[in-house]
C-alpha cells in the first residue's frame, strides 16, 4: 500500500510537469489551431540556459527568473520572426516550421553543450520534508511550483485586461480587431507565455529526468496525451490530463507493464482517445459547415 | 463644414472579385446616413472597406485626415466603432466582458465604468444577463449587446451593418429609439447599412442608394423617400 501511495504522490509530481506542457501547447492550439512540435525543444533550450547561469555561479532563484524572462522573450521573437511569415500559409507549411524549429533547437543545444548527460540542481532539500516518507522534498517543491505557475496563468487570462484580449484574439480574430486588440501581438504574447511556462516545467523535470538534448522527447509525448484527454481546446482539461496521464504512467509503470513500456502508456493514450473519443473528455465537438 | 467622413473613389475586391467600383458618399458629424440597396450591393463590404477588412483602392478621410491604408486597429482608436455583420459577439465570453473588450482601447478607467451603467439604462435587459455566456443570449440581446459594445469605445462614428437582420420589428424599433437618442443626446455620428429602407429612412437624415458596387441615388431622406423607383424597389409601395 505505501509502495501503491508513493507512486500516486510520485505520479502527481511528474503530472504537474505533464499538465504545464499540456498547457503551454493548448495555449497555442487555442490561438492558431495547431500544435506546437517544438514547445519541449523550447523548454529544454532554456533549461541549459539555466545550467549555464548556475554553472557560472548564479544563484538558483535568480537564475529561474532570468531563464523564464529568457523564454518569453525567446517566444515572442520565435513568433515574430520564424511563425508571422507563415501565419497564412497551409497548415503543412506551419508544421514543418514547427519541426525545423524541433530540430535546429535540438541541434543548436548538442552543438553548444554536447549530447552528454548532465544533473541539473532542484532548489529543494535533500532530506524529504516534513519527515514525510512518500515524496522527495523536489516531488513536494516541484509540485508546488507547478501549481503556482497554473493559478498565476490562470488569474492571468481570468482577471486582468491583457488576458481578456487574449481570450478574445484566439476566439474571433476579426471582432477582437473591431475592438482594436493588436491580434498579432496577442499571439507572440501567448507565444512567449507558453515558452516561458515550458521553461518552468523544463527546469522542474530536469533534476529528474537529468538534462540532455533530448529531455523533452518523451515529456513532450506525455503532455500531447495529456492535452488530448482532457480535450485540446480546454485549458483545464489539459491541466487535469496532466495530473492524470503522471499519475497512470507511474502506476502502470511501476506494476503492471514495467519501467521500460512506459512511453507506450501515452501513447496508448493518444491512439485511443483519438478513436474512442476525439474531443476528450472536456473538449467541445466542432462542427464545421461545408 | 467638412465632413466628418469623406469617401471618394472607393473600391474593394475579395481576392480577383471587385465589389465596389468606386464608391462616393460623405457624412456630417453628428449625423445619420443610411445606406440602402438590394442583397449583394456592396454594403457590407463598404463599411468592411472604412474599416481596413478588406483590399481597398481609392480614398477615405476620417476628420479631413487619410485613413486607407490604416491598419483596422488604429482605425478603431481614432474613433470608429463598428458594429459588424452577423454582430461579431465574442460568444464564449460573458455579456460583461464583451462589454470591456469595447472599451479595451480606452484608459479613462472611471469614464468607463460610468459607461457601463449608461448602456445598462440603455439596455437593462444586458444588466440582467451580464454574467451570462454571451452565445446563450438571443438573436435581439446579442444585437443590443453588440450596439453596447460599439458605445463602450465612446465612438466618434459608429457603423451599424444591419441592426434589424433577423429580429422581431418590436426589437427592431427598440434599438433604432436607442440609436436615434444616442445620436442626439451624444452626438455620434451613425452611418447605418439596412436592408429595411423604410425603417432606415425614419431614422436617417440623408441616404445613398448602392446599387451593384456604384451609388446611383444620393440625397435627403425625405427626397429619397420621395423617388419613384426607390419606392418601387425598396419601399414596396
Amino acid at each position: 500500500m505505501d509502495a501503491f501511495i508513493h507512486q500516486v504522490l510520485a505520479g502527481l509530481a511528474t503530472g504537474g510537469i505533464y499538465a504545464s506542457v499540456a498547457l503551454a501547447l493548448v495555449m497555442i492550439y487555442q490561438a492558431t489551431h495547431l500544435v506546437n512540435f517544438a514547445q519541449g525543444e523550447l523548454a529544454m533550450f532554456c533549461t541549459y540556459l539555466a545550467w549555464s547561469l548556475i554553472n557560472a555561479g548564479c544563484p538558483y532563484w535568480p537564475a529561474f527568473v532570468l531563464t523564464v524572462v529568457f523564454a518569453f522573450v525567446l517566444g515572442v521573437v520565435i513568433e515574430r520572426v520564424v511563425i508571422r511569415p507563415v501565419e497564412n500559409s497551409p497548415v503543412l507549411a506551419v508544421v514543418v516550421v514547427f519541426i525545423a524549429l524541433l530540430v535546429i533547437l535540438n541541434s543548436i543545444t548538442g552543438w553548444i553543450y554536447s549530447y552528454t548527460i548532465k544533473t541539473f540542481p532542484s532548489p529543494f532539500p535533500a532530506e524529504p520534508l516534513f519527515g514525510n516518507k512518500y515524496m522527495s522534498s523536489h516531488e513536494i517543491g516541484a509540485m508546488g511550483v507547478t501549481l503556482m505557475v497554473l493559478l498565476l496563468v490562470y488569474a492571468f487570462f481570468r482577471f486582468t485586461p491583457l488576458g481578456l484580449a487574449m481570450r478574445a484574439a484566439a476566439q474571433n480574430p476579426v471582432s477582437a480587431r473591431l475592438v482594436g486588440i493588436r491580434v498579432g501581438w496577442m499571439l507572440a504574447l501567448g507565444w512567449g507565455l507558453a515558452a516561458a511556462i515550458g521553461a518552468v516545467a523544463g527546469m522542474m523535470v530536469a533534476p529528474i529526468v537529468f538534462l540532455d538534448p533530448n529531455m523533452m522527447g518523451g515529456i513532450l509525448l506525455y503532455a500531447f496525451a495529456a492535452a488530448l484527454v482532457g480535450g485540446v481546446d480546454n485549458p483545464g482539461g489539459a491541466v487535469l490530463g496532466g495530473f492524470l496521464v503522471g499519475v497512470l504512467e507511474n502506476v502502470l509503470g511501476a506494476f503492471v507493464i514495467g519501467n521500460e513500456l512506459k512511453l507506450a502508456v501515452a501513447l496508448v493514450l493518444i491512439i485511443g482517445v483519438l478513436v474512442v473519443k476525439p474531443t476528450g473528455f472536456f473538449g467541445k465537438v466542432h462542427v464545421t459547415r461545408v | 463644414m467638412a465632413a466628418l467622413l469623406d469617401v471618394s473613389g472607393l473600391q474593394a475586391a475579395y481576392g480577383s472579385t471587385r465589389v465596389l467600383h468606386g464608391i462616393d458618399f460623405a457624412l456630417e458629424e453628428g449625423s445619420i446616413t443610411a445606406l440602402l440597396g438590394a442583397n449583394g450591393a456592396g454594403k457590407t463590404t463598404t463599411l468592411r472597406a472604412l474599416c481596413a477588412m478588406v483590399q481597398t483602392a481609392g480614398e477615405i478621410r476620417f476628420d479631413g485626415a487619410r485613413i486607407d491604408g490604416r491598419a483596422t486597429e488604429d482605425i478603431v482608436r481614432l474613433g470608429i466603432a463598428h458594429v459588424p455583420d452577423g454582430r461579431g459577439t465574442f460568444v464564449n465570453l460573458s455579456t460583461e466582458e464583451n462589454l470591456h473588450l469595447g472599451a479595451y482601447v480606452r484608459r479613462d478607467k472611471r469614464a468607463v465604468e460610468q459607461d457601463f451603467e449608461r448602456i445598462y439604462s440603455y439596455f437593462p435587459r444586458l444588466k440582467e444577463r451580464r454574467a451570462q455566456q454571451a452565445g446563450t443570449l438571443s438573436g435581439g440581446e446579442q444585437q443590443m449587446l453588440a450596439v453596447s459594445r460599439a458605445l463602450m469605445l465612446r465612438p466618434r462614428l459608429l457603423l451599424l451593418d444591419e441592426p434589424s437582420f433577423g429580429l422581431a420589428p418590436l426589437i427592431v424599433r427598440e434599438i433604432f429609439e436607442i440609436m436615434r437618442a444616442i445620436n442626439r443626446s451624444e452626438r455620434v455620428s451613425i452611418l447605418l447599412v439596412e436592408q429595411n429602407a423604410a425603417m432606415a429612412l425614419d431614422l436617417a437624415d440623408r441616404a445613398y442608394v448602392i446599387e451593384t458596387g456604384r451609388v446611383v441615388l444620393a440625397g435627403t431622406a425625405d427626397s429619397i423617400r420621395q423617388d419613384e423607383a426607390v419606392r418601387r424597389s425598396y419601399l414596396g409601395y
